[in-house]
């Protein structure tokens, strides 16, 4: 057993909640295996250049009890290369290819090293996350530099889809292979709104960067707001008041009934049953007016901040249930449609050996019969012993439509739990202190666990911030729902994943 | 002198009825979406917002696919031009329409999907994805349409021992009984769901949508812009004011003009229009509660139109 292996064990044995290990190429390897054996999963890997190094560290994390192994490796700047793990992860392989396109690190035993983030037409070996980059070279506008899986065979034909489509959606383009009306192939291109949201952060000070963490993707401000805050509390050592943490999950909660209602409401409209939508988006609206009231801002923007929490008020146990009795109404009506039934009924299967095997997370997990759920694996508040993560066994659309009733009710029974605790609705943290060092935080949004990892120079200043959003995981899966999906049965099972462009893309 | 007369009142006849379709057609349109929205607790657009839209569209500039042929540009005409054909020669406001001994239920039906078919050849000659995929699907349809209508009519022809418009609706005049007797009744259910389908409502085809890969009928119409797509949005909508116009006269005939005269013929005008109307609300009621069907479903609820057209017609022969 090697020195590493040892450490692994001795750190897996004692459940340390958090460490770093400095690794080189095989140790990576080895010891990547032996946290995914152990349960653990690859949340992240972040690459920085520093001068003559660029350092890739892997966040391995594992709950409850909560804990975070990150594993690092310092690669020389000339030649950034390190042994692929692609084989002992599938997310590992896409985060590979993301540091290949934006750093150049070069994934040893790659099998599929093909562009991800950065599409054909950009220039070959410019990689902007350098920090000696410089300017953008020209684009190559050639036509087909835009090329794809070549799929062929009697009958079959070819629907290009996006990144503009009809209704007022995220860009993303979409490739069907179809023989008759049922999906042969699929595959989505992303990255049309990549706008380089990790690079914004560096050297902004820390208002500025809460602020542009709210704003990552716009339906999760608490989500990506709250895990950023606690990597930088992390990194910094702030303390955070038991309160504070109540009003932040109350913040959580708020979020995720707002943007389930929606939903619910779309994959009703989705199936042409527009008056459950109507119904749905009344209540939204209701939803998005009460968090006007409890954070000033109906997307609940700026509640969080570094070391606390400030709310305006809070939601009374009455209004809440009359939000339950509501939902219920509108539930109701979309499950008394025997229609609305049938079409979410075994559409756009994703299997739990699927889901397990791309890691996909919340959710879309959750419907597929995984229960990983951050509020349980990496709690920052006590929960009541009543709360269960929801989870379905079946993984169509019907499965991810009853998670989401389901989270409703279990978030509104939270809220319930949290608005009777008593406490100042103010709750300052210290002033905050700069210095060197990283952090992590993971906070289970509506979609899933937000992962985000902020790291400050010697000087204090912000030099990295890496963000993955659940959606990262879940893209993978969604051609694999569709296979033997019809065509016209695309926009529901997408609308069942509703995966965000805006935090992925980045 | 006498005939001249006699032939220039057929022709204001025709005109009229033509008129009012197109008219009526956008204002259905807008009727329904207006109960609708108002059933959805929206305040939804003021009823004549289709015929602005035709207008809007009439003095847009007209785009088309750089590799479609006249193909393209023909469909939009030849669907105007079937159910002005139709619309002219039909028993909607009087019993006597111009034509009336040509105006024979299959005819008029076929003329019609004549419409259905030119719109797939224009859709397909864009040569994009989605025409293809909209045709296909069109013509799928249509296909499984085409038996219950032919079955329906069939029955109904048999109970009234002809199959002349005029004169079918005229039966039903003369004795109430044959509309309740159940050859027409089925016959009549069949027809509403071939109606439905081939004039793209729900629980057959979202009407509404902006999900581009569900589409059956916007598919087609996706490359089509400015006076064009005008002229398609008048086709259909005109198609569908006729379709309900024959049904609710074939149902609740009352009204219709049966002798000459400008009075009885405004009452028919009138009554037609109201009929309509009222159909039309009861189907935008409808469409509120259901949802869309799966396109594979689809044939499940076109076969149980045919089976009520055949038990139709089994009941017409029997009854005989």
């Amino acid at each position: 057993m090697t020195a590493h292996a040892f450490n692994v064990q001795r750190l897996l044995s004692e459940r340390t909640p958090r460490a770093v290990l400095d690794c080189d190429g095989n140790e990576l390897t080895q010891v990547a295996a032996l946290l995914l054996e152990a349960g653990f999963r690859l949340a992240l890997v972040c690459a920085r250049h520093d001068g003559a190094v660029i350092e890739v560290v892997y966040l391995f994390v594992d709950g409850p009890p909560d804990q975070r192994i990150e594993l690092r490796v310092l690669l020389d700047t000339r030649q950034p290369r390190l042994p692929s793990i692609a084989h002992l992860s599938y997310a590992a392989s896409r985060f590979e290819r993301e540091m290949h396109d934006l750093f150049g690190v070069e994934p040893i035993g790659h099998p599929q090293l093909r562009r991800l983030v950065l599409h054909q037409h950009w220039p070959l070996g410019w990689h902007p996350m350098r920090h000696d980059a410089g300017p953008q070279p020209p684009m190559n506008p050639e036509a087909d530099s835009f090329p794809f899986a070549q799929v062929e065979g009697e009958g079959l034909y070819e629907i290009p889809v996006g990144p503009v489509h009809a209704g007022v959606i995220e860009p993303g383009h979409f490739r069907f292979w179809v023989l008759g009306e049922t999906i042969v192939r699929m595959k989505a291109r992303l990255w049309f709104v990549h706008k380089g949201i990790e690079r914004l952060f560096e050297g902004q000070d820390l208002t500025f960067a809460l602020n542009l963490a709210e704003k990552i993707s716009g339906d999760s401000a608490v989500g990506h707001g709250l895990a950023f805050a606690q990597a930088v509390e992390e990194a910094l050592d702030i303390e955070v008041a038991q309160r504070a943490r109540e009003l932040r999950a109350v913040l959580l909660e708020l979020e995720r009934v707002y943007n389930h209602v929606a939903d619910v409401g779309a994959l009703c409209n989705d199936v042409g049953f527009g008056f459950a939508n109507a119904r749905a988006l009344t209540l939204r609206e209701r939803l998005l007016t009460l968090n006007e009231s409890v954070t000033g801002h109906r997307l609940l923007r700026s509640g969080v901040h570094y070391g606390g929490a400030t709310l305006r008020s809070l939601p009374t146990k009455e209004e809440l249930e009359d939000i339950g009795a509501q939902f219920h109404e509108l539930i109701d009506l979309a499950r008394s449609n025997s229609i609305v039934m049938d079409r979410f009924t075994g559409t756009g299967v994703l299997s739990i050996d699927q889901a397990r095997d791309l890691g996909v997370l919340g959710v879309v997990a959750r419907a597929s019969g995984l229960d990983d759920d951050a509020r349980v694996a990496h709690s920052f508040i006590e929960m009541p012993a009543s709360f269960r993560s929801v989870s379905r066994q079946d993984g169509d659309v019907l499965a991810r439509f009853e998670v989401r009733c389901d989270e409703v009710d279990a978030s509104l029974r939270l809220l319930t739990d949290l608005v009777a605790r008593e406490g100042p609705l103010d709750v300052q943290g210290d002033a905050v202190e700069l210095r060197e060092g990283h952090g992590t935080g993971i906070a289970e949004g509506w979609r899933g666990a937000i992962v985000h990892r902020v790291d400050f120079g010697p000087d204090g200043a912000l030099r990295r911030v890496k963000i993955v959003d659940p959606s990262f995981f879940a893209w993978p899966a969604l051609p694999l729902a569709l296979s033997d999906t019809i065509v016209p049965d695309f926009p529901l099972v997408n609308k069942s994943f509703n995966l965000s462009y805006a935090g992925n893309d980045l | 002198m006498n005939q001249f007369a006699h032939f220039m009142t057929q022709v204001l006849v025709a005109v009229v009825q033509v008129f009012a379709v197109a008219v009526g057609g956008p204002l259905l349109l807008g009727l329904m979406r207006k109960v609708r929205s108002r059933l959805e607790g929206r305040v939804g657009a003021p009823i004549h917002q289709p015929l602005l839209d035709v207008r809007k569209l009439f003095a847009k500039q007209r785009m088309r696919p750089r590799e479609s042929s006249w193909v393209f540009g023909a469909a939009p005409v030849v669907l105007v031009a079937t159910v002005v054909a139709v619309a002219a020669v039909s028993p909607l406001a009087t019993t006597h329409p111009p034509l009336g001994q040509s105006s024979d239920f299959f005819a008029v039906v076929f003329v019609l999907l004549l419409g259905s078919v030119v719109l797939a050849l224009g859709a397909l000659d864009t040569g994009t994805a989605f025409g293809g995929m909209g045709s296909s699907r069109s013509m799928t349809i249509g296909a499984l349409c085409e038996p219950a209508l032919l079955v329906a009519i069939l029955a109904m022809a048999i109970s009234a021992r002809t199959s002349n418009l005029p004169a079918l609706v005229r039966v039903g005049l003369a004795h109430p009984a044959v509309i309740a007797s159940p050859a027409r009744i089925l016959a009549l259910s069949s027809f509403l769901v071939v109606i439905l389908a081939e004039s793209g409502r729900l629980p057959v085809d979202n009407p509404s949508t902006h999900l581009e890969l569900t589409m059956i009928h916007e598919a087609m119409v996706l490359e089509y812009s400015g006076a064009d797509l005008g002229l398609i949005i008048v086709g259909e909508s005109m198609r569908l004011v006729f379709l309900l116009g024959l049904l609710v006269n074939l149902l609740v005939p009352w009204g219709v003009a049966e002798r000459p005269g400008v009075l009885f013929f405004c009452v028919g005008l009138f009554a037609l229009l109201a009929k309509v109307a009222v159909a039309g609300v009861m189907i935008a009621i409808f469409e509120v509660f259901t949802a869309k069907m799966r396109l594979f479903r689809l044939p499940e609820l076109l076969a149980g139109g045919f089976v009520l057209a055949l038990l139709g017609a089994v009941t017409a022969v029997v009854a005989r």
